[in-house]
């Protein structure tokens, strides 16, 4: 018997916004029958803003609930603010789920991606900008087809520190149980990314010569593409002075590039200690 | 909880009130081992052999000296199957089916791995034994055969005593182990007319209570032991004998027997209402078992774009008790390995409900069942993003 919390069950029991929006802006699916669950949702979007959300899910009790209580989550919220939902927070917002059906709670925020790459505007920041830039389209586990980005954004998200933990939030390696090395792999090469950048100890000159050719080759082409672009005006120890310009300045989603786009990038990349400052 | 309608005996039972009385003098007042050589002992020395004997009636075995006690039905598998191996050590090839319980299968898989070569017997999708390719995978390097007697998930019942004939034509040596856990109770078992080695069974799932189980081993086959230790059993299961465990056993195996026919007409005749009733009222209900043959108190039935863990959770908001073969309630994330074997429809396995009744299932219940059953299936076919297939399904079956 699992634990659910009353929340869960509350929500189970009595799911809301149910069923489905005529002539929708924004349709996202994730999971298959064949796999066990499903979960399509459709948004209607005015203005930059989610005024109405639906859900249809074949799945557990879990799944319902994700699904259900990620409607609550974003009708009346701004497109962009509804980006930034991961699965944890729909977990966390569900009072916690138990944690084999952690799955469940990515399925919605898989749905909600999938939607939401569908709909875009031009001054929007997209989040597959984000991830690793290299491909990681590559399905791992086939009798789940899952990708290694998705196990990479698993890893990313919730901090997913053994193959069994991959197993619960994305179900990867769960049923043959053959592409749990590959799996173990990606965990690994993880880590030691991380581990190796934290290793390099950068000299300030080092530091600022390495920040300034990201910003010219990585961060400025991203944000060209979009009619905007970035330059850099000064580095004191970690804090980076930037200029917006063309397109992004002034640009009401500027901070939300500074922040999620460029600071992220930097921090992976330089040091985690780094805060990107607009002047 | 204020009602519990009990419907997953297949998973275990409610002790008897008459088997638990049998047991209670046997833990605070005749509580000797009965290995000891004081009078005092005699009593509990006295119940173990009664309850030996009535094992031994149960199961129409020859001679006392046939049956050992164990914990549970994976210990009398377990112990069996081993057995069996150790004292053949130069055969190594052993069968099963692809839908035995994970007690053998499981065992069979590790065996698999220590270099063992296994062949799998397949069903079709009533879950009916393809006895050609049992009778053809089986050779003269065969050691043993397992296959039980009833499946748990679905009920079917296997040919036991013509699979023994085909596995004694085509090998006299070859052992057959049968896992009898879900046919106890039942249905009759005589291992002499089965014409099988070995036979393990587990009380709980017929009344007596968890941790005590019984293994048939014919007088022609010698096994090693799996528990080393003592003298209990004839040596062959160390470890001081659970009497008052072993006596609700014996209580247990005697009153199945005198409730068969109970079983095989009213419980398969409210069996039978309920399962005609879900699949009349229920456009989306499919029987996963079609014609096969089964024990009387089991039905498994696969509700179309429907998954099953969600049916039951709101099956025991009214205190309902079921099973499901769907992956979200077996542990694992994939569905029952049983369902697939057969080949039930993805879109149905998910979905797949097991009722299982006892003795103590009333008709009433079984009414209440079928009226609230037909309310949760449409709540939850409204969530399902199948729409349109559901809809097919329901224009199909007008």
């Amino acid at each position: 018997m699992w634990e659910y919390t009353e929340k869960v069950m509350d929500h189970y029991r009595n799911p809301r916004n149910v069923g489905k929006i005529d002539n929708p802006d924004a349709v996202g699916i994730a999971g298959s029958l064949a796999c066990g669950d499903q979960l399509k949702i459709y948004l209607k979007i005015e203005n930059g803003i989610v005024t109405d959300a639906k859900f249809q899910t074949f799945g557990c009790g879990s799944a319902v609930a994700s699904s259900s209580i990620l409607t609550e989550m974003i009708i009346g919220k701004p497109v962009e603010e509804v980006k930034k939902i991961t699965n944890k927070d729909i977990a966390d917002e569900l009072g916690g789920l138990p944690p084999e059906k952690m799955h469940c709670s990515v399925m919605g925020y898989e749905a909600l991606e999938d939607a939401l790459k569908n709909y875009k505007t031009d001054d929007m920041v997209d989040l597959d900008d984000l991830r690793e830039p290299e491909t990681r389209d590559k399905v791992v586990c086939t009798c789940f087809n899952v990708t290694e980005n998705q196990i990479w954004d698993a890893i990313k998200l919730n901090g997913l520190k053994t193959v069994e933990e991959i197993t619960n939030y994305t179900k990867a390696g769960g049923a043959c149980g053959k592409c749990k090395s590959l799996i173990q792999d990606i965990i690994n090469t993880y880590y030691h990314k991380e581990k190796e950048e934290k290793k390099v100890e950068l000299t300030p000159a080092q530091k600022i010569l390495k920040i300034n050719s990201i910003i010219e080759n990585q961060i400025s082409d991203e944000l060209r593409k979009d009619g905007g672009d970035i330059t850099l005006v000064d580095i004191d120890g970690n804090n980076v002075m930037v200029k917006l310009r063309g397109k992004c300045s002034g640009c009401k989603n500027s901070h939300l590039t500074l922040k999620s786009f460029v600071e992220t990038t930097l921090r992976e990349a330089v040091d985690p200690a780094i805060v990107v400052i607009e002047v | 909880m204020e009602k519990l309608i009990y419907l997953d005996n297949n998973a275990t039972t409610r002790v008897d009130e008459k088997v638990l009385e049998t047991m209670l003098p046997y833990f605070k007042e005749e509580y000797a081992n009965p290995s000891s050589m004081y009078e005092f002992a005699k009593s509990a020395s006295h119940a173990l052999k009664d309850a030996r004997g009535k094992i031994k009636d149960f199961f129409n075995a020859v001679n006392e000296k046939e049956i050992i006690f164990t914990s549970c039905g994976s210990e009398s598998a377990n112990q069996a199957i081993r057995g069996v191996l150790n004292m053949n050590k130069n055969k190594r090839h052993i069968i099963t089916s692809k839908v035995e319980h994970p007690a053998v299968l499981n065992l069979y898989q590790t065996l698999e791995k220590q270099g063992y070569s296994v062949d799998y017997i397949g069903v079709n999708s009533n879950g009916e034994l393809d006895l050609e390719q049992l009778s053809e995978s089986v050779n003269s390097d065969t050691a043993l055969v397992s296959i039980m007697y009833a499946n748990n998930e679905t009920g079917v019942i296997y040919p036991i005593q013509k699979i023994s004939e085909i596995i004694k034509s085509k090998n006299p040596n070859t052992k057959f182990f049968v896992d009898a856990v879900q046919a106890a109770g039942k249905i009759p078992i005589d291992v002499q007319e089965l014409g099988v080695d070995l036979l393990g069974i587990s009380g709980h799932k017929f009344h007596a209570p968890k941790g005590v189980g019984a293994l048939y081993v014919n007088s022609k086959t010698v096994i090693t032991p799996l528990i080393i230790g003592g003298h209990q059993e004839r040596g062959l299961r160390a470890g001081t004998e659970n009497v008052p465990y072993i006596v609700g056993l014996g209580k247990a195996a005697e009153l199945a027997a005198d409730n068969l026919k109970y079983e095989m007409t009213e419980v398969k005749r409210l069996r039978d209402k309920l399962e005609s009733n879900i699949l009349k009222n229920v456009f989306n209900a499919r029987l996963n078992t079609g014609v096969a043959n089964r024990v009387p108190n089991t039905t498994n039935i696969g509700f179309e774009y429907i998954e099953g863990e969600l049916i039951l959770l709101h099956l025991s908001d009214l205190g309902i008790c079921a099973s499901s073969g769907s992956a979200c309630t077996s542990g694992s994330l994939e569905p029952s390995h049983v369902l697939r074997a057969m080949g039930v429809p993805f879109t149905a396995i998910h979905g797949s409900i097991r009722f299982s009744l006892s003795k103590y299932t009333t008709e009433k219940e079984i009414d209440y069942v079928t009226e609230v059953m037909p309310s949760i299936v449409e709540k939850l076919t409204n969530l399902s993003p199948f729409q349109n297939e559901l809809e097919q399904l329901k224009n199909l079956k007008q």
